[in-house]
């Protein structure tokens, strides 16, 4: 047996390049005019499913986005990867990580995966937490930080990276893996690709037709850039620099 | 009276640095009482020293076969299993506690807030999103039980001079079987815990190969510190991935960090910026990592190092 349908799950963020700027009355970051993409995990999530599916061990694979209307750029990029089709639950708020599990819960009852792949972290928010609230509500087993997966019959195994080093776990199938960023290089989209993506089914499903309630329980007051470090001073030669390391107490 | 519990994290030997700097966060909440939580196989060992720690209430025991490789999926129903007495509980931004904390917020309906970097009420706190460039200061609604992990850098470990009182908990409920740990490959080492060492020396891509990284090592062990080494050293195959140190690897606050042809991106910088002292070791004099540094010296490294080596053994 293999892997039947695999869903993975793909963020419209900030482009990892752009240098992110805190807007002065502190109400959020600016995202006008700025470059978007593919949470950068996201895209190694959706490039370990189309290699899965290259090896035979997989039919399908379904892009889910949630969020606003552009986000059907990024997931007609999804499809120009290789991906067979795509859901985009359209929704101008900013959901909260519970309400988008529910979301991913919704669609999984639906859709009858045995894996999903997810990045570990959006790189906007940095929460790290879909993947593990998905597995405990669906009761399923998780692996988080995934560097390596091997797929066998209906398990799973799979090495994280931990600070401790490399652990491996093995988890049956059904079972949601979130990766890292060591896991696979993903591919470069071709444009013959992009255009045979276009004839690829998208369906948008309004977030208010699915009947979740949003928590609203954490309120965002303030956002503020982080403090600077000071410049500090240039020494000219290892004698000073011990110097200075013995003023300051630390040798 | 904010009752708060702290999940520990521990290698079946001894208690992570990380908990204690949990507790310390916990502390900060006005009118509070922290009790920790050990799940382990067999955990006389581990409680007695969780019960060291100060300011800890109860340290409370929960062992079991199943318990020994602290496994999400497992010890998530049993967190919830005792989560009826308090008002937050709180685990460690590591991979631990990652890994675990988001599983108990959901099988509790609640989100949880990552990486609270500093407390500002019992339910008010500042957390870093876009990797600590938007710093967010967020509320919880006072009827919502508060999950959090707790961004470690950010928090200075608790001392262990407490003799703190050890409950003993059993419980009868259905584990899943679903998720197996098989093995840990870890490259073994004398030195200092990186996120924990009050000293850290990091080598970057500048040092070309393994063989070389010898003198990061040589140089750690003279002053008594961690090795650690930035992203490009690690993806070239120099040091194995858990020395990493940055965003995306790990997040530290030694009081001494030495960067040693480490040019400073961004992401690196992310996982160094709460060090005490920075010093950049670095051929090219634009290296964004002077931008940061309290002290600079340009240079070639591979004389400077055994010099300062030789300075210090001395």
């Amino acid at each position: 047996m293999s892997v039947r349908k695999i869903i993975v799950g793909l963020k419209r963020v900030i482009d990892y390049n752009v240098r992110v700027r805190v807007r002065p009355d502190g109400s959020g970051v600016e995202t006008d005019g700025v470059k978007m993409s593919i949470n950068p995990f996201d895209e190694i999530a959706l490039e370990e499913a189309l290699r899965i599916k290259e090896q035979g061990k997989a039919d399908e694979i379904i892009v889910l986005s949630i969020g606003a209307s552009e986000s059907q750029q990024q997931l007609r990029t999804g499809l120009a990867m290789g991906a067979d089709r795509a859901i985009l639950i359209e929704t101008n708020e900013n959901l909260d990580p519970l309400s988008i599990t529910k979301v991913f819960q919704k669609i999984i009852s639906q859709e009858n995966p045995n894996l999903v792949i997810l990045g570990k972290q959006a790189i906007d928010n940095d929460n790290n937490q879909t993947g593990q609230m998905l597995a405990a509500l669906l009761e399923w087993p998780q692996a988080t930080f995934a560097s390596k997966i091997s797929l066998n019959d209906t398990k799973a195994e799979v090495i994280r990276e931990v600070d401790a080093g490399l652990e491996t776990i093995e988890i049956n199938l059904p079972a949601i893996i979130t990766v890292d960023l060591r896991l696979n290089e993903p591919r470069y989209v071709k444009l013959p690709d992009i255009m045979k993506a276009k004839k690829k089914p998208l369906d948008v499903i309004a977030f208010g037709d699915l009947d979740i309630t949003p928590n609203d329980a954490i309120k965002i007051l303030n956002t503020e850039p982080p403090e600077q470090r000071q410049k500090g001073i240039m020494v000219d030669n290892v004698p000073a620099l011990i110097k200075e390391l013995e003023n300051k107490g630390l040798i | 009276m904010n009752k708060i519990l702290v999940i520990a994290e521990h290698n079946g030997t001894e208690i992570n640095g990380s908990t204690n700097k949990c507790v310390t966060c916990a502390s900060k909440i006005e009118n509070c009482e922290i009790d920790v939580v050990v799940f382990s196989k067999n955990g006389d060992i581990l409680a007695s020293k969780a019960a060291k720690i100060d300011g800890v209430n109860k340290v409370i025991k929960i062992d079991g076969d199943i318990n020994e490789f602290s496994l999400a999926a497992i010890i998530a129903p049993q967190i919830k299993h005792i989560s009826s007495d308090y008002s937050h509980i709180f685990g460690p931004s590591t991979t631990f506690g990652k890994d675990l904390m988001p599983r108990v917020a959901a099988l509790l309906d609640t989100n949880q807030i990552s990486d609270i970097m500093e407390v500002i009420t019992s339910h008010s706190f500042k957390r870093p999103t876009y990797a600590g460039n938007a710093i967010l200061t967020i509320e919880v609604a006072k009827s919502e039980k508060i999950i959090a992990t707790i961004r470690t850098a950010s928090f200075t470990a608790a001392e262990n001079n407490n003799n703190a009182n050890i409950d003993t908990v059993s419980h009868d409920i259905q584990l899943p079987d679903h998720t197996k740990y098989i093995s840990l490959q870890s490259g073994k080492s004398d030195r200092p815990d990186l996120q924990t060492a009050k000293k850290v020396v990091s080598g970057g891509r500048a040092l070309a190969s393994e063989e070389n990284f010898k003198i990061i090592y040589e140089l750690a062990d003279s002053l008594g510190a961690g090795a650690g080494a930035s992203r490009a050293a690690v993806d070239a195959g120099y040091v194995p991935n858990e020395m990493q140190v940055g965003q995306t690897g790990k997040i530290i606050a030694p009081d001494l960090y030495l960067a040693i042809g480490i040019s400073g991106a961004i992401q690196h910088l992310t996982g160094i910026k709460d060090a005490g002292t920075i010093v950049a070791i670095n051929k090219d004099e634009d290296a964004p990592i002077f931008e940061v540094a309290d002290i600079g010296l340009v240079g070639d490294l591979f004389k400077i190092i055994p010099e300062l080596k030789a300075a210090l053994d001395g």
